[in-house]
């Protein structure tokens, strides 16, 4: 009977084992969950630059595939975020970043709407201004006056 | 009268902005490769794969870099044009097989002519991700120290090659 039972749990370790060393060969790389949530991480911040409107996280292009590996490669090197798209723009150009950084080129489309508000905000400012000097500007006349003592008696 | 025309004018704007865009190439994203020099690497030849090609071969001259595959099919149309450049001997054309296979790159050569130098064989597109390749064809004018002075995305053309590429080959040479 306990012989029964010892060769019962040899044989499910043995299992267990050999199981968990075909579960190992599987993944050849993307063995560490850190370093995988880093690549979604970087994948929803990279552009795919064949289909240009999507990132490389929503593209199924071969280029996109391939770039996808190369930040899989870096992130197990241990490389950060910041190395790891400095490494891409250096290579395809701040176009690669989904969220463009501010400099000289992207000062308008950052700026812009800002500029924007401020203009419509003095527009806004000088019409309010206007209006209230013409109001001001008509005062009523002695008949008008009368007329009106005269509605509210 | 006055005041009903500044919408009018801002109308007008907006659609000069709007009529240029419509002859603007999204596709056409700067390189920040120009000016900096060519990324090194080393890899094997086409013709024979024992040899290995790296850029600085090619120092001391003026050379194109032609990125191309088989099964790229811009690269179709440029490809006359190629054979036809490489027989004025103008300039070398150095040649990489993107993401290709050896059988199908070389009866591409054989069909329609090899206007390359040689190419190289970068099979698995690393090389290519370091030139910032993304859309095939790409042509690369690389100056006598090493230096990328242009890059063509997509493919050649006759108005290019005229008006953009051979005028800063020459300039390049004369250097």
């Amino acid at each position: 009977m306990i012989k029964k039972y010892l060769l019962g749990l040899v044989s499910i370790l043995l299992l267990a084992f050999t199981l968990q060393g075909t579960a190992n060969e599987a993944q050849p790389l993307q063995s560490d969950a850190a370093v995988e949530a880093q690549v979604q991480r970087l994948a929803t911040q990279l552009r795919c630059l064949v289909c240009q409107n999507q990132t490389l996280a929503d593209s199924h292009a071969e280029l996109a595939q391939d770039l996808l590996q190369e930040v899989r490669e870096m992130a197990a090197k241990g490389m950060s975020d910041q190395a790891i798209i400095d490494y891409l723009v250096a290579r395809y150009g701040d176009f690669v970043r989904y969220k463009p950084p501010l400099n000289k080129t992207t000062s308008l489309l950052w700026l812009g709407p800002f500029a924007l508000l401020f203009l419509g905000g003095i527009g806004l400012l000088v019409m309010l201004r206007r209006r209230q000097a013409m109001q001001a500007e008509l005062p009523l006349t002695a008949a008008e006056t009368r007329q009106i003592n005269e509605l509210l008696k | 009268m006055k005041k009903a025309l500044i919408p009018f004018a801002l109308f007008i704007i907006m659609a000069g902005f709007l009529f240029k865009g419509l002859f603007l190439n999204p596709r056409e994203v700067p390189s920040p490769l120009v000016g900096k020099p060519a990324p090194a690497f080393s890899l094997p030849r086409l013709d024979q794969p024992a040899k290995t090609f790296s850029p600085k071969d090619m120092l001391g001259q003026v050379w194109l870099f032609n990125v191309w595959a088989s099964w790229c099919g811009a690269c179709r149309d440029e490809h006359p044009l190629l054979v036809a450049l490489a027989k004025t001997g103008l300039v070398s054309v150095v040649g990489m097989d993107y993401k290709d296979t050896a059988a199908e790159a070389e009866q591409w050569l054989t069909e329609r002519g090899n206007p390359y130098l040689l190419s190289a064989v970068d099979a698995d597109g690393r090389v290519g991700i370091d030139y910032g390749v993304y859309g095939v064809p790409e042509t690369y004018v690389i100056d006598k120290a090493g230096v990328i002075a242009y890059k063509q995305i997509g493919p050649v053309t006759l108005e290019s090659l005229r008006d953009d590429i051979l005028p800063l080959v020459k300039r390049l040479q004369a250097q």
